[in-house]
């Protein structure tokens, strides 16, 4: 289980890389806030998979406010912050 | 091989096909070429992942209790990713940001046109 585990936390780092790697080059906001959902996700998934190494469910009610968090910062840029000047645009 | 040794092989299973579907998203997101298709791979593949490792814990901690939290936690990605998806597809539209050279079709167009002219 230990191995299976370090499988697949080599996995979610490389996935969190990409997503990084996203939010630094994409080209406007909308990129970089589906970049920060993709992240959370994968922190959501890491401690997941941190708990079912350490057979406890301490931290579950974290997976539950940080998709919450992702859902309400993802909501909120589309909604209010999308439309940016086009000098804005990095 | 009684019962806890399958729940933990199908939990091994269950982790490492979440893994490597989020990884599959990560990649997406790296290599697609609109902020449409980004979109595609930062909801489909990453939410069953999500899944898939909620499942596998699930099936690791054998509690009924957390269990609850669990489904708890599956049932948010479920309910708000497509919301997510959905509003930022509606800004993109709307910001101009999609690539209509990618697009087979486009209904929502001429739709639009259609009813500002009325």
């Amino acid at each position: 289980m230990t191995v299976v585990i370090w499988i697949g936390a080599v996995m979610l780092t490389a996935a969190a890389v990409l997503a990084v790697i996203r939010m630094a080059i994409g080209p406007t906001m909308l990129n970089r806030i589906i970049a920060f959902d993709v992240l959370i996700a994968i922190v959501v998934g890491a401690l997941g998979l941190e708990a079912a190494l350490n057979l406890h469910s301490t931290t579950v009610p974290i997976l539950v406010a940080l998709s919450l968090l992702g859902f309400v910062g993802s909501v909120s840029v589309a909604r209010f912050a999308a439309h940016e000047e086009k000098d804005e645009r990095a | 091989m009684n019962w806890t040794t399958l729940a933990d092989v199908a939990a091994a299973i269950c982790l490492l096909a979440g893994t490597f579907l989020s990884l599959a998203a990560g990649i997406g997101l790296v290599r697609f070429p609109d902020l449409l298709s980004r979109m595609h791979a930062a909801t489909k593949p990453q939410v069953l992942g999500l899944l898939l490792i909620l499942l596998g814990l699930a099936l690791r901690v054998r509690d009924a209790g957390s269990a609850g939290t669990f489904i708890t936690v599956a049932a948010f990605q479920l309910l708000t990713a497509p919301v997510g998806a959905h509003m930022v597809g509606r800004a993109a539209y709307r910001t101009g940001h999609v690539r209509q050279d990618l697009l087979l079709t486009d209904d929502l167009t001429p739709a639009l046109a259609a009813e500002q002219d009325d």
